[in-house]
């Protein structure tokens, strides 16, 4: 668990980072969201002390980062770079080992846990003694990710971990991503200014702006109860998309009247989005009715969330 | 005589050319080794702290536009003669490239690998060792390659402080007229600079991992560098001899002292503008020099009397082409207005007001003309252009001065003067190809250097002064269309020379005292 206090960073008279209080829970994550300049990764970086605040405090696990020395608390902090941050001279191996080899693990050791995340990350095991420059951009992230992941800690920081690459690699790596158990009890922090990629990965959302956090909630409080016009302005473009993947088809059931059969014959589970539910029934005429039923359901659900 | 060629003199002299080749390696290893020792954490520091980066470098950059010899000439108080003051010169010129080169590299390596790096907790120590110094080899390994180039070149000038190295070579072919010789120095210098930079560049290709080698190549290279410089100075003797590269290559100098005298020394080959200073110093005991020197009184030093006669006499003469003085009539009588008019002891003196009042070689010759009656008023005439040329040493310079103003004086023509040419070969030859029209040269140089006859022809010639002019004079007439004027009056000849203190403790008053006292050390 992570608690920013009040935390402060200016740069030359300019406040990048204004005041801000958030919290960070296990078996979360958290995505700062906003656009470029903000101070979203200011802030992100100043948890692992790259950057130093003018003040305020940072608790990890109730205890201060400023407690231990500023190496001993990065190896107990997992980071994700936006272009993977891979070291050119080194092999994929010695890029994954360089934590275990700081904190002095055996080589036994070191190698067993290459080869979980290997398997965990669908990488093969050849990429292992290729250069980073080898590589694909999505080969490097997925690199990078189990570079963070492998001295197992607490807490994982992501600066843009997925800006660099390609909407069909940023899909995969994002279902992957989501389905990772390495993450389930972590405590993660996700930079992005990214709105589809902070409504895919994030439990919680902070939007930040100009140094402040706007809002703060779940996805579902973001864009159902915007606190301000900022908030619903910021969304406005992406609103129905992201409404839709929003909702799950557990949730319409109860709007669902006949609720059919269809759910079965479509290969669909009510962990669905919906969005990803309408999709596969209008490419079939099959489905013409369910589909027309399932839009039907969301249009009601709709209107008792929104209020 | 039939002319040696490069290849027999690289069969008979190759146990010297391999122990120079050996000597200039290890000059340049050692002091390449020793830059990178001081260079490349001072790139570091400065990388680290960039408000000294501009001073460091700054400072570096001064040191290395020093003209060399100069540099070598600063040395010599501070550390004596020998391999120490030109390793440690040679460390100077190879530090700014390495210095730069890793400041540059250092500073280049992408700020994001070292955030990454940082972020993944490494130490300001890890993050140099692992991520910097290795991104940075690359751009560090071309500022070594550079040094090392710069020092296989700088390192043949060693030989002016008697560290040796090609430089022997090199320097003793051009005073001694021998193309050979200087081939034999040059050809293996340029091979080495190319050699060397091609070794650097493969280990620069095969990366950062193969520097770990290294770490078992250098005890072994510093063990030979080192067993380079214990063993010519584990010489019996414990007199220190120290001759000029063209006493070293004469007939009438080392190779005399041996065949005539039989004296057997390893002796250290050293620069005529330090020796005299080396040796009132104690850092050598005996030394080559020239009777006419004016060093020899400021320094207190001993003549030793030459009873064997292998010193043939050197009388100084102006030389010029027939034909140039028939296209200057008159010019042989102003010339000849200084026959016979400098005597040995003048000519010290003449010396002496150069080299150690700092009188210039102009005020000099101003002083004598005056004294002598002989001063006349420029007459600024247009007649034509006489060149005059001169060795680099001081006792030219005052002669080119004083044929300057005699001819100005008593001619119509100007004079254009190219003083400072290196050695005997070098004025002869721009004497030759008409690029002066003349200079000052001895007797005994016109006879062994640029004549080199016989043995017999020798012996029989050198006994007596006039016989050795009129022998050269005929002989260049014939050869060269040269005439040797007449003779200014001094004999400049050869000579071997020690503190008067320590040459009356030994009791060594000639050469073959020398001799007999070297034998009974043995």
């Amino acid at each position: 668990m992570i608690q920013v206090e009040s935390l402060t960073k200016r740069y030359n008279g300019k406040t990048a980072v204004d005041s801000i209080s958030f919290q960070a829970n296990e078996q979360e994550i958290l995505v700062l969201l906003g656009t470029s300049g903000c101070g979203k990764t200011t802030t992100l970086k100043m948890i692992n002390r790259l950057i130093e605040p003018d003040s305020g405090t940072i608790l990890i696990d109730g205890k201060s980062i400023r407690e231990q020395q500023a190496e001993q608390l990065r190896m107990g902090i997992g980071f994700v770079m936006q272009h993977s941050g891979l070291f050119p001279h080194y092999t994929i191996r010695q890029n994954i080992a360089v934590v275990p080899k700081l904190l002095k693990w055996s080589p036994k050791q070191t190698e067993q846990r290459t080869q979980e995340l290997l398997e965990k990350l669908h990488l093969s095991e050849d990429v292992l003694n290729r250069y980073p420059q080898e590589l694909s951009g999505g080969q490097q992230q997925r690199v990078g990710i189990a570079r963070a992941l492998i001295a197992n800690t607490p807490v994982l920081l992501m600066d843009e971990p997925f800006g660099a690459l390609d909407t069909i690699t940023k899909a995969d790596i994002h279902a992957e991503f989501k389905s990772l158990q390495e993450l389930k009890n972590k405590t993660v922090v996700l930079v992005t200014h990214d709105v589809q990629e902070a409504f895919e990965l994030g439990h919680r959302i902070a939007l930040m702006d100009n140094g402040k956090i706007i809002q703060i909630g779940t996805r579902e409080e973001i864009i159902y109860r915007p606190k301000n016009s900022f908030v619903s302005e910021f969304f406005a473009e992406n609103r129905l998309l992201l409404e839709y993947k929003l909702t799950s088809i557990s949730a319409l059931m109860p709007y669902l009247h006949e609720s059919g059969n269809f759910l079965n014959q479509s290969n669909l589970s009510e962990s669905d989005s919906t969005w990803h539910a309408l999709q596969k029934l209008s490419t079939d005429k099959t489905h013409a009715l369910d589909y027309e039923r399932l839009s039907q359901a969301f249009g009601e659900y709709r209107k008792s969330q929104i209020r | 005589m039939k002319q040696q060629s490069l290849w027999e003199f690289v069969v008979e002299q190759h146990e010297k050319l391999f122990s120079q080749i050996l000597e200039h390696l290890g000059l340049t290893f050692l002091s390449l080794f020793l830059a990178i020792l001081v260079g490349v954490p001072l790139g570091i520091l400065i990388a680290r702290n960039r408000k000294l980066a501009n001073p460091v470098l700054g400072i570096a950059g001064i040191l290395q536009t020093v003209p060399s010899i100069a540099l070598l000439g600063f040395m010599i108080p501070a550390f004596g003669i020998g391999a120490t003051p030109a390793i440690v010169a040679l460390l100077i010129y190879a530090l700014l490239p390495i210095i730069r080169n890793t400041y540059t590299g250092i500073t280049g390596v992408n700020p994001l690998l070292i955030e990454s790096a940082t972020a993944l907790g490494m130490n300001k120590r890890q993050l140099l060792f692992n991520i910097q110094l290795p991104l940075a080899m690359p751009v560090i390994m071309a500022g070594i390659r550079t040094a090392a180039v710069i020092n296989v070149g700088v390192a043949t000038l060693a030989s002016f402080v008697a560290a040796g190295g090609l430089g022997e070579f090199i320097f003793g072919g051009i005073s001694l007229n021998n193309t050979n010789m200087i081939l034999a120095g040059a050809i293996p210098a340029a091979l080495l600079a190319i050699l060397l930079d091609q070794c650097i560049a493969l280990l620069q290709k095969s990366g950062y991992a193969s520097l770990r080698y290294l770490k078992l190549g250098i005890p072994i290279l510093l063990a030979i560098v080192a067993v380079i410089y214990v063993w010519p100075s584990a010489s019996k003797s414990d007199l220190k001899f120290g001759f000029t590269p063209e006493f070293m290559g004469r007939q009438d100098g080392d190779l005399g002292l041996r065949s005539v005298y039989g004296i057997q020394i390893k002796p250290k080959v050293v620069s005529d503008a330090i020796m005299y200073k080396a040796a009132s110093e104690g850092e050598l005991d005996v030394i080559s020099g020239y009777s006419t020197d004016g060093r020899i009184q400021v320094f207190d030093l001993l003549v030793l009397e030459d009873d064997k006669n292998i010193f043939p006499p050197y009388y100084a003469a102006p030389i010029i082409k027939t034909k140039t003085l028939a296209k200057f009539p008159g010019l042989k009588d102003a010339l000849d207005l200084l026959a016979g008019k400098i005597s040995d002891s003048l000519m010290r003196d003449l010396n002496y007001k150069t080299d150690f009042q700092n009188l210039t070689p102009e005020k000099v010759a101003k002083d004598f003309l005056t004294e002598n009656g002989l001063l006349k008023e420029k007459r600024n005439g247009n007649a034509g252009t006489i060149r005059i040329g001169s060795k680099i040493f001081g006792e030219q310079y005052i002669l080119v001065a004083i044929y300057k103003m005699l001819i100005e004086g008593n001619t119509d023509y100007q004079v254009e003067t190219k003083t400072g040419l290196g050695g005997t070969k070098i004025c002869f030859d721009a004497l030759a190809n008409d690029a002066i029209d003349l200079y000052p040269e001895y007797t005994g140089t016109g006879l062994l250097v640029l004549l080199n006859p016989s043995q017999e022809t020798i012996r029989k010639v050198s006994q007596h002064p006039d016989k050795t002019y009129d022998y050269v004079n005929a002989a260049f007439k014939k050869q060269y269309g040269i005439e040797w004027l007449q003779p200014i009056g001094f004999n400049n000849a050869y000579a071997l020379m020690m503190r008067q203190k320590q040459a009356a403790s030994l009791g060594i008053r000639s050469i073959s005292d020398l001799k007999d006292y070297l034998d009974k050390a043995n």
